[in-house]
């Protein structure tokens, strides 16, 4: 493992509380550019929390976020777009009265810092088969969609940084092929990817390296080959809900 | 973003009718009313078509720009313009004490904004007061009533608010409140600085108000506590606002001549049956017409300026 403090993304130690509950309980790892690093784990054992803390949702209660050897944890999510990261969410979050168009737009207008290009949105849209879409309200679209639109928005910021969040729930197998193809591509242009997913063939097929978590806590990181034959990961998944 | 030609073409019509009226029709108050409300609604129209928060006591602003301009032509002998300018910064410094309330949302903001209005009523017909604000025996300006200027000047604040509607309605600043509007956390992700945003969409509208509020003193001279912080005021435009629809130019403006046209038609002689029609129009609305009457050109794809 790599210490070395030129890492795009340090996680040191982090913990977030809610009450007493521990939802990240002394969490580390580093993920580098064009580097995609799968988070997986049961239900409830902390993936949207992690992605949460690391895009200023939730400030963490202890330990440190470093993006680019700066400590960003508890800064404020507009400063972390600008910066260069961005997030898709479990359940869509569009702009539902605005259009498809109107969406991405917002977020290329204010959401990309100083140097970096701004994307061009119509080949954006299209790329992501949403050109068809893009005067009609994200209101309008189904939830795969709608998805795909708050993928469409993050990359519209340029990110350097992107965490996705069960982006594969809901598609086909062949809109998941795509979806694959579609990151790894983003990788192959050195974007960092963090990938929370339950669908292990899309986890296979995308990620280099893998985390699993259980209870808040790192359990395992590895190749998830390797993960399938850790005992404790073989315990804590056929304990839980998913396999 | 391309300006729609509709949004622009429409303004500049209500502007000029306001302005030609009053050399045809001869009830120069009820003209200035209409001019009010008019730009009422659209400046309420900017906090809560824009950003969501709907605030009751939007009249607070308004009263704030009324006794701004009265004490300054009171108790420092300013002349009307001047005095205009203190009317627009009460209103405002009003709007960044009351900045709190932002982190309210829905119902709370609403009634918390009524509630402060209410203790700015109190605080100004405080008999204690009476030095400065005359407290609840009203003030009476002399020296400053001009009726057909304070008219016009109505009529150019209408103009510059419309104005900024139709900006915020064709520009990417008013696309990142209406984004706030719809979801906080995916705006700022989107990179939108959600309390910088609505804080100047929230000083826009009180200082519309404000501006409302000093033209209305200078225009009608003599006026009391009750009439500048007159709760009425607040609903009214509220109505106007969602029964016309929000976030478009046209809903209010449709609301205003619609539902106030009709009030002064028959509410001030029946108003009996005005209270009643009204009444049942509001319910009607909110459960079948929630985003107003431009909703049933718009929900078919029609764009509505
Ligand atoms: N805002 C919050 N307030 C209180 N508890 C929370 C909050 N967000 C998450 N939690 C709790 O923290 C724990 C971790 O939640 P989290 O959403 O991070 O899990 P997850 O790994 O993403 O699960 P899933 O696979 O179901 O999406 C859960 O027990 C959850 O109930
Ligand atoms: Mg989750």
């Amino acid at each position: 493992m790599s210490h070395s403090a030129a890492n795009l993304l340090r996680v040191e130690q982090v913990v977030k509380r809610f009450g007493g509950f521990r939802a990240l309980d002394g969490v580390s790892f580093h993920l580098d550019p064009g580097e995609v690093l799968g988070l997986v784990g049961p239900n409830g054992s902390g993936k949207t929390t992690c992605i949460n803390v690391i895009s200023g949702l939730y400030p963490p209660d202890g330990g440190a976020v470093m993006f680019e050897g700066r400590p960003i944890g508890g800064m404020p999510m507009h400063m972390l777009a600008r910066r260069g990261i961005n997030r898709t969410f479990q359940s869509p979050k569009p702009f539902l009265s605005l259009t498809v168009r109107e969406n991405v737009e917002i977020a290329a207008a204010y959401g990309h810092g100083p140097g970096r290009a701004a994307p061009d949105l119509r080949a954006l849209l299209a790329s992501l088969e949403l050109d068809g879409l893009a005067e009609r309200a994200a209101g309008d679209l189904n939830s795969a969609q709608q998805k795909t639109l708050d993928l469409a928005r993050a990359l519209a910021t340029a990110p350097r940084l992107l965490l996705v969040d069960e982006l594969a729930a809901g598609l086909n197998p062949a809109e998941l092929l795509r979806m694959a193809e579609r990151l790894r591509a983003l990788a192959a242009d050195g974007m960092a990817l963090l990938v929370v997913e339950h669908l292990m063939g899309f986890i296979d097929r995308v990620t280099d390296r893998v985390i699993v978590m259980n209870a808040g806590k790192e359990i395992f990181e590895g190749t998830l080959a390797t993960a399938t034959r850790d005992p404790e990961v073989i315990r804590v998944f056929l304990g839980g809900a998913h396999g | 973003m391309k300006l729609r030609v509709g949004d622009a073409v429409l303004a500049a019509a209500v502007v000029a009718l306001m302005a030609v009226l009053p050399s045809v029709y001869s009830n120069e108050l009820l003209l200035f009313n209409f001019v009010m409300f008019l730009t009422l609604s659209q400046g309420l129209n900017i906090l809560y078509g824009f950003t969501g928060y709907l605030p009751f006591g939007y009249v607070g602003f308004f009263g704030a720009g009324a006794y701004g301009f009265a004490i300054a032509v009171m108790n420092y002998g300013a002349g009307p313009l001047p005095a205009m300018l203190i009317a627009a910064a009460a209103a405002v410094i009003l709007a960044l004490v009351l900045m709190p309330l932002l982190r309210l949302s829905g119902a709370y903001f609403a009634i918390a904004s009524l509630a402060a209005a209410q203790a700015v009523y109190q605080v100004i017909s405080n008999p204690a007061l009476e030095q400065v604000t005359k407290g609840p025996y009203g003030v009476s300006l002399t020296g400053v009533f001009a009726p057909r200027l304070s008219y016009y000047v109505a009529v150019g604040i209408m103009a510059g608010t419309f104005a900024l509607v139709v900006w915020l309605r064709n520009s990417r600043f008013g696309l990142a409140l209406q984004a706030i509007r719809e979801d906080t956390v995916s705006a700022g992700m989107a990179g939108v600085s959600v309390v910088r945003f609505r804080t100047v969409a929230w000083l826009l509208s009180a200082l519309v108000a404000g501006l409302v509020g000093g033209v209305f003193a200078w225009h009608i001279s003599v006026f009391y506590p009750d009439t500048a912080f007159d709760v009425g005021i607040s609903i009214f435009a509220t109505v106007f606002t969602l029964f016309g629809g929000a976030t478009t130019l046209t809903g209010p403006l449709l609301g205003v001549a619609i539902l106030y046209g009709v009030y002064n038609a028959i509410g001030i002689t029946v108003p009996q049956y005005f209270q009643l029609i009204y009444g049942t129009l509001i319910v009607g609305l909110v459960m079948f017409l929630p985003n107003g009457l431009v909703s049933l050109l718009t929900r078919r794809g029609i764009r509505v300026p």
